[in-house]
Formats: structure tokens, C-alpha cells, sequence
């Protein structure tokens, strides 16, 4: 089958604004991306904020409290969660259905369904990052951002590495079930290089460098300069968009459409 | 099968013009199989054109590679003279397409569906006019995953619809309908062929080609192995028609078997049968009443469109009670 990813300039442009409104209902009505993505980050959060020993600051975290240092792990983990829980499912599943097929003998091309589920999650995603930063912030005491420009962009970025490695997998895996096999596989050591489960400030010198190369180390490390310091250094946000560049290329060029 | 009498005996639409369809020499393989071999055919302009044949005959093939999903390696397509490769977006602007297993999001609703496939055209059919004529009008609110399959179905007929194509491709369109829904989509095919509309069926009913299919392709293990009216094909199974009756007086069959449209006469107990091309019903029953010899209990024996599939694949059309 030859698809074509380019725009065709024949479809309405109101068909894109219908899809999204339509994955966005979805979305809605299958709250498993909402719940876990925004429900148990938060709900770290609160955890962790109500735990005194996690608000002491500490010299073996850099003069930051547990809680400083979780934020950005919290933030991070939430795009994670969203981009391999859920993005994955439904392009999967649409493929398997034959809706990606049904689509393309239509004007709309079937990359628009897969632009608009970006929207969605996107979307989610933002309103994750968001709830977290201002319930630490109204709630925790936590300081505003040293650099508000440098957390947007080391979010972007993020995001933008967490999907390609999501459409990547969405790409390559034949069914939902091995879609969620592959995620649960890659997800969970990245979680640990994240330090969601042991600070990485704390690891050994190895495994800390191996962290900053993965896509959730780095992100962790840009966001937590942004609060913290100030802009964010150039390696992570380079790491952040390497990894958005190949396994965007890798999705582009493995990704079936049928 | 035995009928009264064949009623719907249509002619095909004269080509007025360049047909709708137009396949030269298609050829498509994957790996060893040959699934289209040499395959041309064309449809004219508000024909309802039937694709017929066994399972993996290659009917999908064809009419996948036809809409453009599929390229094929060999041969041309036109569609109102346009390529399905070259020029894909005027095509899927002009052709509906109801795919075979093809499902939606379980938790859209059916409006919420024929929306989002309706902004996809510039000049979309009357949805209100539409959702009523395939009895969808009070299921609009429903999710899809509360649709029976015969519900399914018509949504999909539907969507296939709502660009207000010029060419309709239907693969299987009545399958796992049941007879009266079956029914209702014949007529809204009819219907839509009287606005115009170029309709491609792929089907196994042989009852419904008989019915709707002004010409009907067979395909058999890739190959186009005849391309008629049904009623020809039909005729051609058996090498003609027979009647069948109860002669009043005993007579010489030399009478009968020396007619040019006569080619056998048989004896069945007390009946005869008479098997020929042509005007035979008229012409046998005409001679015997010159010969002072009545025909009663007269039954026109036509073979049926399925008696041609079966003879020229030697296989049944699955689905169907022979």
C-alpha cells in the first residue's frame, strides 16, 4: 500500500477540527490516559508532600529537598505515562480495525488521525504538567521557576522525544497487546534512570552518566535546572532532541498503515 | 432452479460516453499467488456492475487495487478517466468506498462517525436523507459498539455514501444482513443508481446480482472468466433454457427435435422435456397445437445465474442454500 504522509490540499481543513474532536471524546470516554496520567502523578505529589521527611532539604541532593528533587521526576513521568500508555493503543488498534485503511480511500489522509491523537495527548500531557506545578506550588510552598522559558522548553522537547519513541513503538508492534508489551518493557528502566525510584543524585557515577543519555534523565535534568537554577544546559535539550529526531525517523519509516 | 418466468431480463447500460470504470490487463501478485491475472473490464456510467466468485478469487484484489489502495503491477486504471494512483485525491473525492471489515471507535457515536466522515468532502450528500434511507435515523445517539452487525453495515454503506460519489464500490454490502435488511439495501442501491451514481458490487449472493447487477464479471483464481448480463450467463450454463410439459396427445419427437431452436427433447414419465435457445416456449408450443397436440402443465426451466457460477468454477457460491 503506498500512503503518502504529505497534507493533501484537497480535504477540508474543518476535517482535521472533526478528528480531533472526535480522539478528544475518546479520550474522554476511555479516561485510562487522564487517570494515570494526571491522577497518579498528582497523587505522588501529594504523598510525598505530605511526608516531612521529603521536604527536609538535603546535602546529598544538592542542597534540594526530596520533594524539589520529585517535582521534576513527577513532571516528566506524567509525559511518559501518556505518550506509552496511551498513545500507542489507539493507532494500534485503528490499524488492526482497518480504520487507518477505511481512511485512506477518503480525501483526509490517515496521518491526519495520527496528528490529531498527538493534539489530544499533547494536550493532556500540558494539563498534567500544569496541575502539578500549581498544586506544589499553591500547596508545598515549592518556589516559583527559576526559568519559566526553559521549563517550556525543556517540556517541548520532552514531549516531542517521548511520542517519537511512542510512535515508534506503535509502528513496529503488530498488535495492541505486544503495543503494551513493548512499553511496559522500555517504560519501567527508564523510570529508574528517571530516579522516580531512587534519587539518580545518589547512584553511582556510571549509571548517573548512563541516566543523562536516556530520554527521561535528561528531561528530569532540564526541568530540574529550570526550577531550580536557571536555563537549562545545552546536553539534555541535544539529548531530548536526538532522541525525538531517530525515533521520529524510525516511526516515518516503519510505521504500517495497515 | 425452476421459475415461472425470468422477469428482469435488462440489457446493459449503453456506454454513452467514456465508461465509469475502466481496467486493462490488471495484474497484482503477493509472493506466489497470483491474485488478479489480466484482468480488463469497463463500466459504463450508472451501471450497477457485479463482481462475482469464490473466496480469494481475487474480487477484493481487483477492486482494492481499483479505489487506489492498492498498486497494481501490471495494467491500467481509470476511474471517470482519472489514475487512482496519480491522481488520488480528485479520485477519493469521486468514489465511496465500503471496505469488507472495516470497524470504528466502539465508544463514538454513530452522528458523531457520519460527521467526521462528512467533513471530509467539499460537497457531501444530505446526511438527514441518507441515515433515514438505510434506517440509521434513531441509532444516531447510539455508541458504535451497541450496533448489531446489520447496523454496522448500513453505517458503513452510509459512509461509502456521503461524499455523494459518482462511483460507489460495495465489497460484500449485504453480508450478515438478514433478508429484509437485505431487501431495504437493494432498493437504496436501485435508488441511488437513479441519481446517477456507478455502482461496483462485490458480492456472493447470487440472488442479489441477479436482481441489481445490470452485468456481472465472474473471476476464478485470479482471471476473468466471463463477463455478462446475468440472464446470458444464466443461458449460457446450460447451453440454453428448457420447458417442460404434459403433451394431451402422444407425438413423433421429430417434430420438435427438427425446430432450429430445438437442440434435444427428452421424456421424463408422461412429461416432455424440450431444451433450446430462442424463442423455444413460443415456437414448440405453436408447433404442437399445428400438430393438433396441447401443451399443459407448461414450466419454463431457466438455468440460474448460480447454475453459471457453479459450472465455471466449479465450485457453490458459499452463503447460499443451493
Amino acid at each position: 500500500m503506498s500512503l503518502s504522509m504529505a497534507a493533501r490540499p484537497m480535504a477540508p481543513r474543518a476535517a482535521f477540527g472533526q478528528i480531533v474532536r472526535n480522539e478528544a471524546r475518546l479520550a474522554w470516554r476511555q479516561p485510562a490516559g487522564l487517570i494515570v496520567g494526571i491522577g497518579i502523578s498528582v497523587g505522588l505529589l501529594v504523598i510525598f508532600g505530605e511526608v516531612s521527611v521529603f521536604q527536609q532539604s538535603s546535602a546529598r541532593l544538592g542542597g534540594l529537598s526530596a520533594f524539589d528533587v520529585y517535582i521534576p521526576i513527577l513532571i516528566a513521568f506524567a509525559i511518559a505515562i501518556i505518550a506509552f500508555t496511551y498513545l500507542p493503543g489507539p493507532l494500534v488498534s485503528y490499524r488492526e480495525q482497518g480504520i487507518l485503511r477505511r481512511l485512506s480511500t477518503t480525501p483526509v489522509p490517515a496521518s491526519w488521525v495520527l496528528a490529531a491523537q498527538l493534539v489530544v495527548q499533547a494536550c493532556l500531557m500540558l494539563i498534567s504538567v500544569l496541575v502539578l506545578l500549581i498544586v506544589s506550588i499553591v500547596f508545598f510552598g515549592v518556589n516559583t521557576p527559576k526559568s519559566p522559558g526553559g521549563l517550556i522548553l525543556a517540556v517541548v522537547l520532552s514531549i516531542a522525544a517521548l511520542f517519537a519513541i511512542g510512535l515508534a513503538i506503535a509502528a513496529v508492534a503488530r498488535t495492541p497487546g505486544a503495543a503494551r508489551g513493548i512499553m511496559a518493557a522500555v517504560l519501567y528502566p527508564l523510570l529508574f534512570f528517571s530516579g522516580l525510584y531512587y534519587p539518580v543524585q545518589l547512584l553511582p557515577g556510571v549509571l548517573q552518566d548512563i541516566s543523562h543519555y536516556t530520554p527521561l534523565g535528561a528531561a528530569v535534568q532540564a526541568i530540574q535546572i529550570s526550577m531550580n537554577v536557571g536555563f537549562p544546559p545545552v546536553t539534555p535539550l541535544l539529548v531530548l532532541v536526538a532522541y525525538a529526531l531517530v525515533f521520529g525517523f524510525v516511526a516515518k519509516r516503519f510505521f504500517r498503515w495497515e | 432452479m425452476r421459475v415461472q418466468m425470468m422477469t428482469s431480463t435488462r440489457e446493459p447500460t449503453p456506454a454513452a460516453g467514456r465508461p465509469a470504470v475502466e481496467i486493462a490487463h490488471l495484474r497484482k501478485t503477493y509472493g506466489a499467488l497470483v491474485a488478479a491475472d489480466d484482468i480488463s473490464f469497463s463500466v459504463a456510467e450508472g451501471e450497477i456492475f457485479g463482481i462475482l466468485g469464490p473466496n480469494g478469487a481475487g474480487k477484493t484484489t481487483t477492486v482494492e487495487c481499483a479505489v487506489g489502495l492498492r498498486s497494481p503491477e501490471a495494467g491500467t486504471i481509470r476511474l471517470m478517466g482519472l489514475d487512482p494512483q496519480a491522481d488520488r485525491d480528485q479520485v477519493h473525492e469521486i468514489v465511496g468506498v465500503q471496505l469488507q471489515a472495516s470497524a470504528f471507535p466502539a465508544k463514538l457515536r454513530v452522528g458523531e462517525i457520519i460527521e467526521e466522515f462528512r467533513s471530509f468532502y467539499r460537497h457531501p450528500a444530505d446526511v438527514t436523507n441518507l441515515v433515514e434511507a438505510l434506517g440509521l435515523a434513531e441509532k444516531r445517539r447510539d455508541y458504535y459498539r451497541s450496533l448489531s452487525g446489520g447496523q454496522r453495515q448500513r453505517l458503513s454503506v452510509a459512509l461509502a455514501l456521503i461524499g455523494d460519489p459518482k462511483i460507489a464500490v460495495l465489497d460484500e454490502m449485504t453480508t450478515g444482513l438478514d433478508p429484509q435488511a437485505r431487501r431495504d439495501a437493494w432498493m437504496l442501491i436501485e435508488s441511488i443508481r437513479g441519481r446517477g451514481v456507478t455502482i461496483v458490487l462485490v458480492t456472493h449472493f447470487m440472488e442479489e446480482a441477479e436482481r441489481l447487477c445490470d452485468r456481472v464479471a465472474l473471476i476464478d483464481h485470479g482471471r476473468l472468466v466471463a463477463l455478462d448480463t446475468p440472464a446470458h450467463l444464466a443461458a449460457r450454463a446450460r447451453g440454453g433454457k428448457s420447458v417442460r410439459f404434459l403433451p394431451s396427445a402422444p407425438f413423433d419427437d421429430r417434430l420438435l427435435a427438427g425446430l432450429p431452436e430445438v437442440t434435444r427433447v427428452e421424456h421424463e414419465g408422461q412429461h416432455v422435456v424440450v431444451t433450446g435457445t430462442g424463442e423455444l416456449v413460443t415456437t414448440v408450443i405453436i408447433t404442437l397445437h399445428a400438430a393438433g397436440v396441447e401443451a399443459r402443465d407448461v414450466q419454463l426451466d431457466a438455468s440460474s445465474l448460480e447454475d453459471a457460477f457453479v459450472r465455471l468454477t466449479g465450485t457453490h457460491p458459499e452463503g447460499e442454500q443451493s
